[in-house]
């Protein structure tokens, strides 16, 4: 650990590595997470799930369920008083289904009961007729098979026009001359597996009537005020009816951005004027969320003899599911991102995804960025080898940073250190191999005792890559906090940001007491009830969007409370917007205004790995990182993230892949979806690059999501170099290495 | 649900007998998972942790005698990890420390599963599972106990009381293939002794873990012969092929730790 971590108490301003908030209490266990609520007479509420991923749904016969001892309400989509779909950007999917169900778990009916066990008795008695349809299960077909949504709920919003059915969004961009030929070419197709959040905490959230016709809903998301909006309407409520409460959040990644228990819990609620509780069991949390887009990637790098990326030209395609969530905007981020953080005059990319009868996709941390980046690096790699080039002398020359542009044509206004992170992650102490004969726990295969030291291979990687912060293409996104000075000289502060494990609490701590000079800040709880939005905990955005409000905020009381003879109590919210973005032209890819994105983060990370290449097991030795990270507000919790975020894409190249037959998940356990323990996961080494980014609050940038976008390809790329295999898709498998 | 805790065997065998619906449970690490999960509403549970008579291990007459409620955490530990390696080493892939803390040899045993990791170490050390009821008791060879896919002998009114096992202090070792470095189901393993003849034994790699056995002389075609005593299949965790294949190598390197 380096000297970063060790905190320094004084006032906890921004810069200082001050100890979260809800630490001590999680490791001790008295956290209360949003599946330990309770409430005087509660019910249990349960979901009734389609055990087909294609069907037709004729009647749906509930009458066995409703007389059941305990039981309190059994719902359809019959029994839905407002909107019967919402959607987190388009209101595609129904809240319960009716006519049709889309993918394996959608939700068909709802069960209330004194006890879960009699919810779940309920639940089996309910008879739903389906009729089993072929389901669309093949990506590449998806454009050639029956419409899923024949209303095509994303058209019409500025995207291209494509006729083709099933598509939820396609883009092309185009830049320069798409013909242009190089010296070398080099190619290679590219397929990501579907990766889940696994946040350990799963679906939960209580919903409590208040007695006037409205609801509270405390639950675990990473945006209270969209899901009050997407709520509302489908109850026939106005916002304000509807307040939204964040309950203990066991991890998100993305995936508590689409609604999960909500408007369920709320209809429940009303129906039975008792407050109700659901908590789905792991199985259910596999499909009860969105995951992260599987995707194929065809990439062609052409380069000059020197090394010089002459025209880059990219096809990716991924596979949204069932409903569209935030998959437009996963489509765009790959197509922007897909030549990753290098320069060059001409590409053609074109970037499309399709709904399909597979689990649907949408948001994952590096969200579009990721698959790219494991086919952008492979390439680099690639053209490295074909031209004799080393690949980090191959990185650096192609590197982007300021005043450079993307391949849509937006120039880089803020900081954007490429060169920098590369040398100073090149420039890392790789450790030595540990001799032999060693502890099995130390070699690959670990606890299982496999080798000890047969066919043992050590092979060091090295990958970039980057991702934009906040969201893009023209969206009006802005973060509220409101700011009480109290008679006693202590304030409070209130901000709907969702605290989803990223620290955004000590932040806006930390931000006001910078602001303030007091050290007596409390945060109010995170609500719908008493400040505006604070947008989505999500886009590596919260830290910058958060510390400008708060600053805004802190210094408006101020000024306020200058104003009024510095002794009466302030109370005032102010809103903080970043730099304005514009769309894409729907024809061309091309920026239409100054920037798509508002800025980037960039990291370079080098890994070492020892492969038994017979038995094809892995075990990663090192990772040093260097990282792009604007200003630190807390350098500690900034090297948590890189080391969770590192875990992320490390199980992502070794490991976690949700594996589907026919549209129906196969593995949806812990037992089978595996994601790293400490035997898999080495320390990180990290180093923060700070190089104050000008647009945003104290120069912040957000760090979240550039670890798991650079490692999965980083450690992939040492799994190339001790195996000399091509690897050409995550998560590698043992066959992949021993080359079955 | 009923849950009954006999305070001696004698109790326990009686009430087994009484109630041959109560599912008997030690760690719980896999009658938990089940209740759970709602796949299992049993009408009563035989709660066997008070029952004295099966816990711990013993030396008899060149054997081990292992009580079903032995522990992995147990196993792993000196004396008895030196007179039974491959078990040990096959304990220490269990699951996490609570897993270990808890599960038993005896619910391995029960649960029968064609990964079940105490199974293979003690395969190869001609292992005889005891058996009681109010009827009295007999021996079972390890190989003819489990007779399928999470199925084994036991009657209704029969409980497990624990294992003899010979073979200690010979050459033996135990591996498993995971696509992780620790907690992982195994997608194959492997337990071979050197001990006059050579002894393998694979789980995860047909319906039950099986033994494969040769002379001395046949060192260089085992690992050939145990890949093909073999029938695995594809399923999420791995492909029959890759069982096939880990298995070669597998014993190529366990007969290389035990005849050096
Ligand atoms: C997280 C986790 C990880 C795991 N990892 C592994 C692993 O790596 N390898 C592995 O092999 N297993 C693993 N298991 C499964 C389990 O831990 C083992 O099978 C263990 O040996 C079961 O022992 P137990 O005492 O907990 O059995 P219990 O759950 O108490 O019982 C298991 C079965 O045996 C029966 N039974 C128990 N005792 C007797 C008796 N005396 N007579 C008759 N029947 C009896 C029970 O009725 C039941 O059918 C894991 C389980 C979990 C939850």
């Amino acid at each position: 650990m380096s000297e970063a971590t060790v905190p320094k108490l004084e006032l906890g301003r921004v810069g200082e590595s001050l100890p979260r908030v809800d630490g001590i209490p999680k490791v001790t266990g008295e956290f209360a997470y949003s599946s330990d609520l309770q409430a005087a007479g509660m019910l249990w509420g349960h979901t009734v799930r389609s055990p087909h991923a294609h069907a037709r749904v004729g009647t749906i016969d509930i009458s066995a369920a409703v007389g059941m001892p305990g039981v309190h309400a059994v719902l359809t989509h019959e029994d839905i008083p407002g909107e019967k779909r919402y959607g987190l950007e388009f209101q595609d999917q129904p809240v319960l289904a009716y006519e049709r169900v889309r993918y394996f778990g959608e939700p068909v009916a709802l069960v209330a009961a004194e006890h879960p066990e009699q919810a779940r008795r309920a639940a089996e008695r309910i008879r739903v007729e389906y009729e089993p349809l072929e389901p669309l299960v093949d990506p590449e077909r998806a454009t050639e098979a029956e419409p899923l949504h024949p209303d095509r709920p994303t058209m019409g919003h500025g995207y291209r026009d494509d006729p083709r059915p099933n598509i939820v969004r396609s883009l092309v961009i185009r830049q320069g001359d798409p013909a242009a030929e190089g010296d070398v070419a080099v190619s290679g197709v590219y397929e990501i597996g579907i990766q889940d959040q696994a946040f350990l905490g799963p679906e939960s959230g209580l919903a409590v009537p208040d007695g006037e016709g409205g609801v509270d809903v405390y639950v675990a998301t990473q945006w209270l005020h969209v899901d009050r909006d997407q709520v509302a309407p489908c109850l026939n409520l106005k916002p304000e009816q509807v307040r939204i409460h964040l309950a203990g959040v066991g991890g998100a990644f993305g995936g508590r951005e689409d609604l999960s228990m909500q408007i369920h819990g709320a209809l429940l609620a009303l129906h039975t004027n008792r407050p109700v509780k659901i908590v789905y069991n792991r199985e259910e949390s596999f499909v009860g969320h969105i995951h992260r887009h599987p995707a194929k990637i065809w990439a062609e790098h052409r380069a000059s003899r020197d090394g010089r990326l002459v025209n880059v030209r990219v096809r990716i395609l991924l596979d949204g599911g069932a409903y569209a969530s935030s998959s437009t905007a996963v489509t765009s981020n790959a197509a922007s991102f897909a030549v990753g953080p290098y320069a060059v005059d001409n590409a053609l990319i074109e970037s499309t995804c399709v709904y399909t009868n597979n689990p649907p996709c949408g948001a994952m941390r590096g969200f579009g960025a990721v698959q790219v980046c494991f086919a952008h690096e492979a390439q680099m790699d690639k053209l490295a080898e074909a031209l004799d080039i080393d690949p980090i002398e191959l990185r650096l020359l192609n590197a982007l940073g300021p005043g450079g542009s993307l391949p849509t044509g937006q120039t880089i206004t803020g900081t954007l250190p490429v060169a920098d992170v590369i040398r100073r992650a090149a420039a890392l102490d790789v450790p030595e191999a540990e001799e032999l004969p060693r502890d099995p726990m130390r070699l690959p295969g670990g606890s299982g005792n496999t080798t000890r030291g047969e066919g043992v291979r050590r092979g060091v990687g090295f990958a970039v890559g980057f991702k934009n912060i906040g969201y893009s293409e023209g969206f009006d996104d802005y973060t509220a906090a409101r700011v009480q000075l109290h008679a006693d000289g202590s304030a409070t502060v209130h901000c709907a940001a969702a605290e989803v494990g990223q620290g955004v609490a000590n932040v806006i701590l930390q931000v006001a007491r910078t602001e303030l000079g007091v050290r007596d800040v409390a945060l109010a709880p995170h609500t719908t009830a008493t400040v505006d939005s604070a947008g989505s905990a999500s886009a590596s955005r919260m830290t910058w969007m958060v510390s400008g409000a708060v600053r805004d905020a802190c210094r408006a009381a101020l000024e306020e409370w200058d104003k009024k003879g510095r002794s009466l109590e302030v109370d005032v919210e102010r809103i903080y917007r970043h730099p304005r973005t514009t769309p894409l032209d729907p024809e061309t890819g091309q920026v239409t205004g100054e920037r798509a994105h508002v800025a980037y983060a960039c990291a370079a990370m080098r890994v070492v790995a020892e492969v038994d290449v017979e038995l094809g097991l892995t075990r990663v030795v090192w990772i040093g990182t260097a990282q792009d990270v604007g200003h630190a507000v807390n350098p500690q919790a900034v090297q948590g993230q890189i080391e969770g975020g590192t875990a992320q894409g490390l199980g992502l190249a070794l490991m976690e892949e949700i594996q589907t037959r026919d549209g129906l998940i196969t593995n949806a356990s812990f037992t089978d979806y595996l994601i790293p323990t400490t035997l898999d996961m080495p320390p990180v080494v990290s180093e923060l690059i700070e190089e104050a980014e000008p647009d945003a609050p104290y120069g912040v940038k957000g760090v979240g999501e550039p670890p798991t976008v650079v490692s999965t390809p980083a450690v992939v790329a040492a799994l190339r170099a001790a195996t000399g295999r091509e690897l050409s898709r995550v998560p590698v498998r043992p066959d992949d290495i021993v080359g079955l | 649900m009923d849950v009954l805790t006999p305070r001696s065997l004698e109790q326990a065998l009686r009430l087994k007998a009484e109630r041959p619906d109560a599912v008997p449970i030690q760690g719980g690490t896999d009658v938990m998972v089940e209740l759970n999960f709602d796949r299992a509403r049993p009408a009563a549970l035989l709660n066997l942790n008070e029952v004295a008579e099966l816990r711990g291990w013993s030396r008899q007459n060149g054997r081990v005698w292992l009580g079903s409620g032995l522990t992995y955490a147990e196993a792993m530990e000196r004396p008895l990890a030196e007179a039974l390696p491959a078990l040990a080493e096959a304990a220490r892939t269990v699951g996490g420390p609570q897993i270990r803390n808890r599960g038993t040899i005896g619910g391995n045993l029960g649960t029968a599963s064609p990964a079940g990791d105490a199974l293979p170490p003690l395969l190869v050390c001609g292992a005889e599972v005891k058996i009681a009821s109010v009827r009295g008791e007999r021996i079972v060879p390890l190989p003819d106990f489990v007779v399928g896919p999470k199925r084994n002998v036991l009657a209704e009114d029969e409980l497990i009381l624990g294992v003899s096992v010979g073979g200690t202090e010979s050459r033996q070792t135990f591996m498993k293939v995971g696509p992780r470095n620790a907690m992982v189901i195994a997608v194959v393993s492997l337990a071979v002794r050197v001990d006059g003849d050579l002894r393998a034994a694979f789980g995860s790699a047909g319906p039950v873990p099986t033994l494969v056995r040769a002379g001395l002389g046949d060192v260089d075609s085992f690992p050939q012969r145990v890949a093909e005593a073999a029938s695995p299949i594809d399923d999420v965790r791995g492909t029959a092929s890759y069982r096939r294949h880990a298995l070669r190598i597998l014993t190529r390197r366990a007969l290389d730790r035990c005849l050096v």
